[in-house]
């Protein structure tokens, strides 16, 4: 994974030492909160329900165990024992004292981790396929390229106050594990026919109270043209994103405002002033960077088979989260884990400082010492040899992270909602419990099959409803929490919005309604093998809003 | 009905203001019974900004049930006890502790 370079630990080491003396500042009173909020949050810290909240950046989702050790001591000494990983790919942690942030950005610092630009009118954290360097189907691996854009989009003093936030995330693969198309820009890395390196570059998708599919704007950018690309991106977002309404001043209103076309143009011809400037990124520097991102050295395993065939005799339970948590790897003795943190009835991407301590463990002992956070709020062992699949497995079942429900309708994706969020209208973490606990049966969640389920307390969707195969967005209607259903949103290759079903359900008919809803599914499809987003593609909405609303859906 | 609310500065620690200065807990709260008594809790948010002692500060609704001061919007109920789904956090922590 990357090291930070002299230029990296001066320059973090400076952003602490900067951030130690602004809260000094802000306690003493020398600084307004007016003046020091744009600080804070630059340093990842908001003020929410009852604390502050620290978001640290996970770059592009890569952690060292070393990096989780270290999240763990921050849990234990300055919060309250646990962290919440993040759709963002980050962790929050949701009980620090102002005054303590300076030492906990210091311990951070020491492991190569900060928490710039988690929030902001900015470039926030890079996100990239979490099974990147191991996955079968990728062309190359996307982080060296995130990497790049991490280190160029650091405090850059031009895009530290754009109209609104900014995201980026690059995927690998034509199978797109990063959700590409609903970012302010998405990057598809792939071969052109001579076989050299470029992406397809998708530009202005985005959730939230707007929701839009990112459109696609070049078809293949050499690698090279990477920072001028998106410098000439920026730029015209910069220059003509609305700052009049913080609710149209995302990029893509202004895609969508100006026109694809249009809008491409003007980037195009931003970019014919930039294409040749130092920003041209050098061939040397990109395979500098590469090397960082070279995967470890993987001895062959032939014994995996063997060990997984017996390893399955001897234990139905391994043999599900075989089936369920477990993909293929590009080596083929090796598999890429996923270890759940949506176990049934628990809150969705929380995890112990116990939990981390033992993840780390893990990942020293089998997994070479790589970890990642999906943006699914769960993490992943990149590189597990299947000879050591059982091992792991069993270490998983003793810290309570063995649930087999990968991409299961309970590995929910929930954003904290009401019960932390001073945004929020409604909450997510317990509808998300609730669900869990009514569709615990394995059996039941494997004939179901893939469904992947995502909560948000509020319309800035942090939970990706919009993009569930079932979104659920929870508001506040005459003092009361509400939750409407949206189907058929997809956050892959294939992105769509999903559609609001009909009225809002209350706390307590929520669960029933997701249950008509898959009971639906099951009466409708053709066969195990049709999904529930095909199933639904194929027949829309009208069974599912009868289903659930009967003659007051033909009445409408 | 209404109480002032806020966090402080310092740990973020929500507080409301009480007849004895800024408590831990909204048992104890000063209610406003009309606008005079609203105006001089809101004279007292001011300064406690203007002091840098606390931000985010507003008055809320509240009502009184079985002499408790409830607050009338859900997202103050959970200022005042914590994450519903985890009853060991928050203030509600305390009260639980004391209970058992």
């Amino acid at each position: 994974m990357y090291r930070y370079d002299e230029f990296d630990r001066e320059f973090v080491n400076a952003r602490v030492a900067q951030f130690r003396d602004q809260v000094e500042r802000r306690l003493s009173g020398e600084l307004t909160e007016e003046q020091f909020r744009p600080l804070r949050l630059m340093n990842g810290v908001y003020l929410q329900l009852h604390a502050y909240m620290l978001r640290i950046a996970v770059p592009y989702g890569t952690l060292s165990p070393r990096q989780l050790r270290m999240l763990a001591h921050i849990a234990r000494k300055y919060d309250k024992g646990y962290g919440h990983f993040t759709t963002r790919q980050n962790i929050q942690f949701n009980w620090p004292a102002l005054a303590d942030i300076p030492d906990i950005l210091a311990d951070l610092a020491s492991v190569e981790m900060h928490a710039l630009q988690t929030s902001g009118n900015c470039i926030r954290n890079v996100t990239a396929d979490h099974f990147a360097g191991a996955a079968a189907d990728e062309v190359a691996d996307p982080r060296p390229y995130a990497e790049i854009l991490r280190q160029w989009s650091s405090v850059h003093p031009e895009f530290s106050y754009l109209p609104r936030k900014f995201k980026i995330a690059v995927t690998g693969a034509a199978r797109d594990r990063a959700a590409i198309q609903t970012h302010d820009i998405g990057l598809h890395l792939k071969k052109n026919a001579d076989g050299e390196l470029g992406f397809a570059v998708y530009v202005g998708g985005g959730q939230g109270r707007t929701p839009i599919v990112a459109k696609k704007i070049r078809d293949f950018l050499p690698e090279a043209d990477l920072l001028s690309y998106t410098t000439a991106i920026m730029r015209v977002y910069n220059l003509y994103g609305r700052r009049d309404n913080k609710y149209k001043a995302r990029i893509k209103i202004l895609v969508h405002e100006t026109g694809t076309e249009e809008f491409a143009r003007q980037v195009e011809a931003e970019w014919a002033e930039l294409s040749d400037t130092a920003l041209k990124l050098p061939e040397a520097d990109i395979r500098a960077i590469e090397t960082y991102f070279t995967p470890p050295d993987l001895p062959a395993r032939p014994e995996g088979d063997d060990a997984v065939r017996q390893a399955r005799l001897d234990s139905r339970s391994f043999s599900e989260w075989l089936d369920q948590n477990v993909v293929t790897h590009r080596h083929p003795d090796y598999a890429a884990v996923t270890i759940s943190l949506k176990g049934i009835g628990e809150t969705p991407g929380d995890a112990s400082a116990a939990q981390m301590e033992a993840v780390a463990d893990i990942a020293e002992a089998y997994a070479f010492d790589e970890l990642r956070v999906s943006h699914e709020q769960n993490l992943i062992l990149p590189h597990v040899a299947r000879a050591d699949l059982r091992a792991v497995y069993d270490a998983l079942v003793g810290i309570g992270l063995a649930t087999a429900n990968s991409n299961l309708i309970t590995d929910i994706i929930a954003c904290p909602g009401l019960d932390y969020c001073a945004l929020a209208n409604a909450r997510s973490i317990p509808v998300a419990q609730a669900i869990s606990r009514r569709f615990a049966d394995l059996e039941r969640q494997r004939d179901i099959g893939e469904l992947k389920l995502k909560i948000s307390g509020c319309i800035n969707a942090c939970g990706h409803h919009h993009v569930g195969h079932i979104g659920i967005l929870g508001v506040e209607k005459k003092g009361a929490e509400l939750y409407q259903v949206t189907l058929g949103g997809s956050g892959d290759e294939n992105t769509s919005i999903g559609e609001i079903v009909g009225r809002g359900f209350g706390p307590d008919e929520i669960t029933d309604a997701i249950e008509t809803v898959v009971d639906t599914y099951l009466g409708l499809r053709l066969g195990r093998d049709e999904k529930f987003l095909d199933a639904y593609r194929r027949v829309g909405a009208a069974p599912f809003k009868e289903a659930l609303y009967g003659a007051e859906s033909k009445a409408a | 009905m209404k109480v002032l609310t806020g966090n402080r500065l310092i740990d973020g620690e929500a507080i409301w203001y009480s007849p004895v200065g800024w408590i831990e807990t909204l048992a104890g709260a000063d209610v406003a019974a009309d606008k005079a008594a609203e105006e001089r809790l809101e004279a007292i948010g001011r300064q406690a900004f203007a002091d840098n002692f606390a931000l985010d500060i507003e008055l809320i609704d509240v009502q009184i049930v079985d002499g408790e001061i409830v607050p009338l919007r859900l997202r103050e109920r959970i200022r005042a006890a914590g994450p519903t789904t985890r009853t060991d956090l928050g203030k509600q922590a305390a009260h639980a502790a004391r209970a058992g």
